[in-house]
């Protein structure tokens, strides 16, 4: 009788077994793969500190981390948000919380100096702005998921233009910067920009993780979960805060890159088989997802680097489209 | 009579919408109360203020003489249980984990599942006839089936408290009689039971206390027997009838003289 509940566990043992070998496989090859190939020996021999490789260690290394943790805090992200709006389209990249940190960050580029804390305090900002902006937009007496996501994507449309806009207007040498970074891009992270950014993005999933299990709850509707013992206010604006959080921290650091937030909470939920919108499968693919968008993303036109955000919407793209049809059906 | 749960002087309002004024009730202790009225007439909104689901703008809902507003969440949910007309069951879950869901208020992070939450839920399924279904996903069984799921799930909390919004509805004839009969199993279990109902004949069938509202207000309140009448049946439902009593339980039956226009 007890078979079924067993059998769930055991497949999503079996998913964080597989994506844990995942990332580490995709990033041993981040760290092997650049303009001259290293060998895994050489790799290990850096890593162990038994020898030493500025190349494997200072550039490649904070890449793969970044990449990983990035793609983790995004697929969270998702599924907070997801969970949040009861949708599978309601995630930060497609409602213009993105797009909200990203507008956030040009204006600390091009209004004041540019600083990591001055890019990190503008894109929570602009994030929590437009997360604002959306729900009391979309506030009438309660809120629907549909309606709120159908304002975010108008809301990601103007926040888009205002970038757009935001860039047109600056100096020619910040410009250029800021539309290389505005696909998302983790080309030429470096360990300055990441220390902040990693102990932030630990804080937020160590308090999300304390939550899971009430978020799932919710997931019950408002009535179920109210009477189940879920304090619904408190757990909606530790998700918003969390949610928001992780977006504007990635975006900070990287740009807006977009779909993975979208597609790995998704992904993640159809591998483990389980049910609702689970935050660890979303983790672990969205890891998996954007360390592999930027392997691609450095070998397609290599020795050119792409942006991993080209990759990413290229791939994302196509499931949005998909996800759009079922949904326009369904509806 | 004892009422741990009771309503004192309660105003409820949706917007502008003023649903209740003063509304006052004593829930009976280990008793089946049934709630009946027409459409519109409060009885819903009255059974979400009962769970704290809606805040009343005067007065207030007590368990134990305390505000249920003031108990930590999960101290109340361990009291009370409800069930709500459109619970949500998310994406591809199975029975046995939606029905396990009903065991969040005896969990924390440092107890997540205990022998006590794997007996619970074991004995919510058999009660709710169940059992079969446990491996199945919850989207594809039939609105029967769907509704004893959910009926499990408030068991598997193991509430002294029952309280659901019309559980009947959905349901075909034969289903609505065994869940009514079950609920009424509950009660000589021991558990209070309240249920928004809209059949009237059934409701005077199994309850011990009817509670029969209109407009946002209780216009009578008692044992079905004592208090049935065509009067009162006018009075809630403007609709003439005879009662005569029904043949399989005594208690009293509705009969409508209005034959169309």
């Amino acid at each position: 009788m007890n078979t079924s509940k067993l059998k769930v566990e055991r497949r999503t043992a079996v998913l964080i077994a597989v994506m844990v070998a995942l990332m580490l496989c995709l990033g041993l090859l981040g760290l092997c793969y650049g303009a001259s190939w290293a060998s895994p020996g050489e790799v290990f021999a850096v890593l162990t500190g038994a020898d030493r490789s500025v190349v494997i260690s200072d550039w490649r290394l904070p890449r793969v981390l970044a990449g990983l943790v990035f793609g983790a805090a995004l697929g969270v992200a998702g599924a907070i948000f997801q969970n949040l709006t009861r949708n599978p389209m309601g995630s930060p990249d497609v409602i213009g919380l993105d797009a909200g940190a990203y507008t956030g960050a040009l204006v600390a580029i091009t209004v004041l100096s540019g600083t990591s804390a001055q890019l990190a305090t503008g894109s929570v900002t602009g994030g929590l702005a437009v997360a604002a902006a959306i729900y009391l937009l979309a506030y009438q007496r309660g809120f629907s998921g549909l309606r709120l996501v159908v304002i975010g994507i108008a809301v990601n449309a103007m926040m888009t233009a205002v970038n757009s806009w935001i860039v047109l207007r600056a100096e020619l040498e910040v410009a250029i910067a800021a539309v290389g970074w505005s696909a998302g891009s983790l080309n030429g992270v470096s360990w300055d920009d990441l220390t902040i950014p990693f102990a932030l993005i630990a804080v937020l999933l160590i308090l999300m993780t304390t939550r899971a299990h009430a978020m799932h709850q919710a997931s019950l509707g408002d009535a179920v979960a109210t009477a189940t013992g879920v304090g619904l206010n408190r757990l909606r604006l530790l998700m918003v805060l969390v949610g928001v959080g992780c977006t504007a921290t990635v975006t900070a650091v990287a740009g807006p890159i977009a779909f993975i937030a979208l597609a790995a909470p998704q992904i993640g939920r159809r591998l483990a088989g389980a049910a609702g919108v689970p935050l660890l499968p979303a983790a672990l693919t969205g890891a998996v997802l954007l360390q592999g968008a930027d392997l691609l993303a450095q070998m397609l036109l290599a020795p050119v680097a792409l942006p991993v955000g080209v990759v990413s919407t290229a791939i994302g793209g196509c499931y949005l489209i998909w996800l759009l049809t079922k949904e326009v059906r369904r509806a | 009579m004892t009422a741990r749960l009771t309503a004192r002087d309660i105003t409820l309002r949706y917007g502008d919408r003023v649903v209740s004024t003063r509304l006052s009730l004593d829930v009976p202790d280990g008793a089946f109360t049934a709630i009946v009225g027409p459409n519109a007439c409060g009885k819903s909104t009255l059974l979400r203020a009962l769970v704290r689901l809606m805040r009343p703008e005067a007065g207030q809902v007590e368990l134990d003489g305390r505000a249920v507003g003031d108990y930590a969440p999960k101290t109340l949910a361990k009291q009370l249980g409800f069930l709500p007309q459109d619970p949500l069951a998310p994406e591809d879950i199975k029975v046995r984990q939606l029905v396990s869901r009903g065991r969040f208020p005896h969990q924390s992070l440092l107890a997540l599942w205990s022998p006590e939450d794997e007996e619970a839920v074991t004995e919510a399924m058999a009660a709710a006839g169940v059992e079969d279904l446990a491996g199945r996903p919850v989207q594809e069984l039939s609105g029967g089936q769907r509704q004893r799921v959910w009926i499990a799930m408030v068991l598997a909390q193991r509430t002294p408290y029952l309280l659901l919004d019309e559980p009947t509805s959905f349901l075909d004839i034969t289903h609505q009689y065994q869940l009514l009969g079950l609920l009424a199993r509950l009660r000589d279990e021991g558990r209070t039971v309240i249920a928004v109902l809209h059949d009237i004949n059934q409701a005077c069938r199994f309850a011990d206390h009817l509670v029969a509202m209109r407009d946002g207000r209780v216009v009578a309140e008692g044992v079905p027997g004592d208090i049935v009448d065509a009067a009162l049946i006018k009075d809630v439902f403007d609709l003439p009838s005879v009662i005569v009593p029904d043949p399989v339980t005594g208690t009293p039956m509705i009969v409508p003289t209005l034959q169309g226009e």
